[in-house]
């Protein structure tokens, strides 16, 4: 058998174990500094690998393992969403109190486990890939033992997720009785042929459980509070990194598992969308502690997102995939300012710490203002990109209602990301922030500023490259 | 040879250069300051400059857009940078290109704080304006158009008055949630004809159904922006709480983008939802232009009393647009700009005696006059010039939309003549109570006169009005074709219309 298809994630594996004993034999003092250097190599020694191994598009072990155009892209954010979010939350660690070297091992884990998930192509693969991401998600939201808060989140995360991991479960076995196989491709020919209760039922119940993961609500209770226990370099990789796994396989069983009941899933899809997008809008708007804030500006992001699955187009799945790039942009640079807000050496994550900081450190408020806008849609910013594909999509779908919804709860967004930038430039400046400015830290939030504000002049080419991935799916 | 400059993405894009090259050299201190204000100025001087030399080559007689550009942005969708002027949008980007200098002139002295800041985000409204109203793609347009929100809602939160916060918020959302459902609008626009290009949409006829809901969506947006009676709430707020330069451009420029998407958008791509709708816009006008005169006898604050005349002069350009004739076209689009030069010049005038007093109460003030003759001349002038005196320009574009709007609706006229009435009584009150009387009060006896920066902001505005008063020719000439192609389009479809309601007479 050739395993050329799968060497990226092979080599994460071998790499992650040896992490782990490089985590155990290296001196304390140092243990979190080497491991999570050789993870970071190790990352990107496999994404090097994956883009090789992608150039053609293949099956393995039965058609279990899929590798093509949309497995690679999603694997490429992934990855670099990883790599940056373990740089970003380099420095602040000691402050905040987690010195645990395991942290960086269990994040290779959990994106193995992702990488592997965008790959599946089979509700078997699915299950263990998903499986494999969360348990290291679990440990590291509690990584903070000492902290009641952390432990806290840790817990809440296991619980809920272990009941969505049985919906799934309970879905997929459902299926599995409809179709007698668990292939995508025996699905989708079933579907197409004799769309049975059971089928419909077992199907709602697989999207609760990937709702759960990319928390859409209903199934969203558990992300403010993971999201505010967790320490913050933590929040900032929940963030980013295990929604593009869980949103690009949610587009695999839409539109390759059960493409011919295109029907039968987009009402759930609509109701998912839209109720993420009104809840995530109005609920933000009481939070005053940012990574509450960001949970709930997530769920909306995440409601955005899905309408261009909502549509049933293949142009809109590709502007799901772009506003995936986008919200990895937006939130790298929104937690880079998160992790680096400090006073007398405490960690601050309350929205009113953040005052007159356009006066003591402009460029970092600059860029906050910047992403911020993006975050609320308005252009010429990334943001505005993103759903401009969707909403667009939308509308050529005939959802015009939804679209409509989706536009003026960004309105209602826009409220409380406008009432940040009034803390940082409207209100005089009385309490002083200390600011920890790491030069990395500074050098891609230019990045990611850069990126914001020119991604118009790169739309094209990922218009034409998602097209190009989506028309294979 | 011309054709092959980018002109209007250079007149469009320089002033981007000046802002980055302020953000990344000039620091937030004396000398940062001096340098960014310097920087700004010659910036925008030289971007006017190279406006003046479109305004010398544009041909009045070419029935078409001028100095286009196209680029291919996104080939898959068919959406392209697409750039080019006619002659509604000609007199808009001089009035941009015109008012950035005057506006970054006007606040040399009065911003205090942050300046490299302020004089970026000016260059960047240049940036936003003289784009929105060059791209000949609605998204173009809606990107540019959406995006002056950002500079302005900083210019009013950071730099404004005391309750500047409320006021920046109330600008920044009113405006967004109106221009949302246009951007919906133009996504089912985009998904129906398979185009952007507003040449390409404008021959696209919708049934007539779809014509409503979209002409309505559109009209949340620019009735908003424009603004109208009853959602011009947050023109006031905005206007009082912005400092200086902010409320020039914000009357000067930011309320013709209203006017001009009716003249661009609504009426050609929608006109038999723009005739259904006339009367009910005429309704709003007619409210607006009385309802708001009167608001504006009984303000304290000059800028507020300017504000609501603001609101009052905007009826005439929505009358005038929605007469469908000759003169009311025309006349719209002349009360637009001579409105961006006489309300510019006015906050202006507001906006010297505020440097010195710190006060916009009128009741503070009183016998001005005595102590700043040249003062005094100027802020007649432009007073006059908002009456409507015969020799200012107000007056040729209130005529023009009165004659169009006479030949059609002459009660509607009626009603506008007496707001015009209206206008001149708190005009006068107001400069009687400001200027007039005997200077007592001991902090108006010791203001300083207009200093040789203060004249020149004056004099070339002063020098526009009055030549747009006396010789109207010149810009009427610019916009007369592009008129008549509106004026094709109605009547096309106003005879279609007749033709068909004859045909259901006779069944």
């Amino acid at each position: 058998m050739n395993l050329y298809g799968i060497s990226g994630e092979i080599f994460l594996a071998i790499s992650g174990m040896i992490a782990l004993l490089i985590s155990v034999f290296s001196s304390k003092g140092s243990s979190l500094k080497i491991t999570t250097r050789f993870c970071n190599l190790s990352l990107l020694i496999s994404l090097i690998l994956i883009v090789l191994s992608h150039q053609n598009s293949g099956y393995l072990f039965n058609e279990m393992y899929v590798y093509d155009g949309l497995s690679l892209y999603s694997k490429i954010l992934i990855i670099l969403g990883t790599i940056l979010t373990l740089l970003i939350g380099n420095k602040p660690q000691k402050i905040d109190g987690f010195n645990q070297p395991e942290y960086p091992v269990l994040i290779l884990f959990s994106v193995l486990g992702m990488v592997l998930m965008t790959s599946s192509k089979n509700l078997i693969s699915l299950y263990m890939a998903l499986e494999l991401q969360s348990l290291p998600l679990y440990v590291i939201a509690a990584i903070n033992r000492d902290n009641l808060k952390s432990s806290e989140a840790g817990l809440k995360y296991f619980i809920l997720g272990a009941l969505s991991s049985g919906l799934l479960l309970f879905g997929m076995s459902l299926v599995y009785g409809a179709v007698g196989d668990t292939s995508f491709s025996s699905i989708s020919e079933v579907s197409s042929q004799n769309m049975s209760s059971i089928l419909l039922v077992g199907l709602v119940f697989i999207l609760s459980g990937l709702a759960f993961k990319i928390s859409l609500v209903p199934f969203h209770m558990w992300t403010p509070d993971v999201y505010e226990g967790a320490p913050t370099p933590v929040t900032a990789f929940f963030a980013i990194v295990p929604k593009i796994a869980a949103i690009t396989i949610l587009v695999r069983v839409t539109f390759s598992a059960f493409d011919n009941a295109v029907t039968s899933w987009q009402q759930i899809i609509i109701f998912l969308s839209l109720l993420s997008m009104i809840l995530g809008s109005f609920a933000a708007i009481m939070q005053t502690n940012l990574k509450r804030l960001m949970a709930y500006s997530s769920i909306a992001h995440m409601g955005y997102a899905l309408v261009g699955v909502a549509s049933g187009l293949l142009e809109g799945v590709s502007g799901v995939l772009i506003y995936m790039a986008i919200y990895i942009i937006m939130n790298v640079g929104a937690f880079i300012i998160i992790l680096s807000m400090r006073r007398d050496n405490q960690i601050v994550e309350e929205i009113y710490d953040l005052k007159g900081i356009s006066k003591t450190h402009p460029f970092l408020a600059f860029g906050f203002v910047t992403i911020l806008f993006s975050m609320a849609g308005i252009p010429p910013l990334a943001g505005f990109f993103g759903k401009w594909l969707v909403f667009y999509s939308a509308v050529n779908a005939n959802l015009v209602f939804l679209a409509i919804i989706g536009v003026l709860t960004s309105v209602v967004g826009a409220f409380y990301y406008l009432r940040i930038i009034k803390i940082m430039y409207f209100d005089e400046n009385d309490v002083n922030l200390d600011v920890v400015e790491n030069k990395s830290s500074m050098a891609i939030l230019g990045l990611m500023l850069f990126l914001t504000l020119s991604f118009g002049i790169f739309l094209n080419w990922f218009v034409e490259t998602t097209m190009g991935i989506v028309s294979l799916i | 040879m011309l054709s092959n400059i980018p002109i209007l993405s250079s007149i469009t894009f320089l002033p981007l250069f000046g802002a980055l090259i302020i953000l990344l050299t000039c620091s937030d201190d004396e000398q940062g300051g001096k340098n960014s204000k310097f920087v700004a100025l010659w910036t925008s001087l030289i971007t006017f400059i190279l406006s003046l030399f479109v305004l010398f080559n544009f041909d009045n007689d070419l029935n078409n857009f001028q100095f286009i550009e196209k680029v291919s942005w996104i080939p898959l969708s068919n959406v392209s940078y697409h750039m080019g002027v006619d002659g509604i949008s000609l007199p808009f980007v001089m009035l941009s290109t015109f008012l950035i200098p005057v506006c970054i002139l006007a606040s040399f002295k009065s911003i205090k704080k942050q300046v490299p800041l302020f004089m970026s985000l000016f260059l960047i409204l240049e940036v936003l304006m003289v784009g929105t109203f060059c791209a000949m793609d609605i998204l173009v347009f809606y990107i540019f158009f959406e995006a002056v929100l950002i500079p302005m809602f900083l210019i009013i939160g950071i730099w404004g008055g005391v309750r500047r916060v409320y006021s920046a918020f109330k600008f920044f959302l009113y405006t967004l949630l109106g221009s949302v459902l246009m951007l919906i609008a133009i996504f089912y626009i985009f998904s129906k004809t398979g185009t952007t290009e507003i040449n390409e949409v404008a021959k696209f006829s919708f049934p007539y159904e779809v014509q409503i809901l979209l002409f309505l969506a559109f009209f949340a947006s620019f009735s908003v922006k424009l603004p109208m009676w009853p959602v011009h709430t947050w023109l006031p707020d905005a206007h009082v709480e912005a400092p200086t330069a902010g409320s020039v451009i914000l009357a000067g420029v930011l309320l013709k983008m209203g006017g001009y998407g009716f003249l661009r958008f609504s009426i050609p791509m929608f006109p038999d939802a723009s005739i259904f709708f006339a009367p009910f816009i005429f309704v709003l006008s007619v409210i607006a232009i009385i309802y708001t005169s009167l608001v504006a006898l009984v303000q304290n604050d000059m800028k507020k009393m300017i504000a609501y005349s603001s609101v009052a002069h905007m009826g005439f350009v929505t009358i005038g647009a929605f007469s469908f004739t000759n003169e009311g076209l025309a006349g719209s689009v002349y009360q637009m700009v001579s409105h961006g030069l006489i309300s510019g010049a006015l906050f202006l005038c507001v906006g010297i005696v505020y440097d010195r007093l710190h006060t916009r109460e009128i009741n503070a003030y009183g016998g001005v006059t005595d102590v700043m003759p040249n003062f005094a001349f100027f802020f007649m002038f432009m007073m006059l010039a908002s009456v409507g005196l015969p020799g200012t320009s107000g007056f040729v574009g209130e005529l023009l939309v009165l004659v169009g709007i006479w030949k059609t609706y002459p009660i509607v006229a009626i009603f506008c003549a007496t707001g015009l009435i209206l206008g001149a009584i708190y005009m006068l009150w107001l400069y009687r109570r400001v200027m007039f009387g005997k200077a007592v009060k001991e902090e108006i006896v010791s203001l300083e006169k207009l200093s040789q920066r203060e004249i020149i902001i004056f004099v070339p505005i002063t020098a526009l009005i009055f030549i747009f008063g006396i010789y109207a020719t010149p810009l009427l000439d610019i916009t007369q074709l592009s008129i008549n192609n509106i004026i094709d389009i109605t009547e096309f479809h106003q005879n279609k219309n007749t033709v068909s309601q004859i045909a259901t007479l006779k069944d």
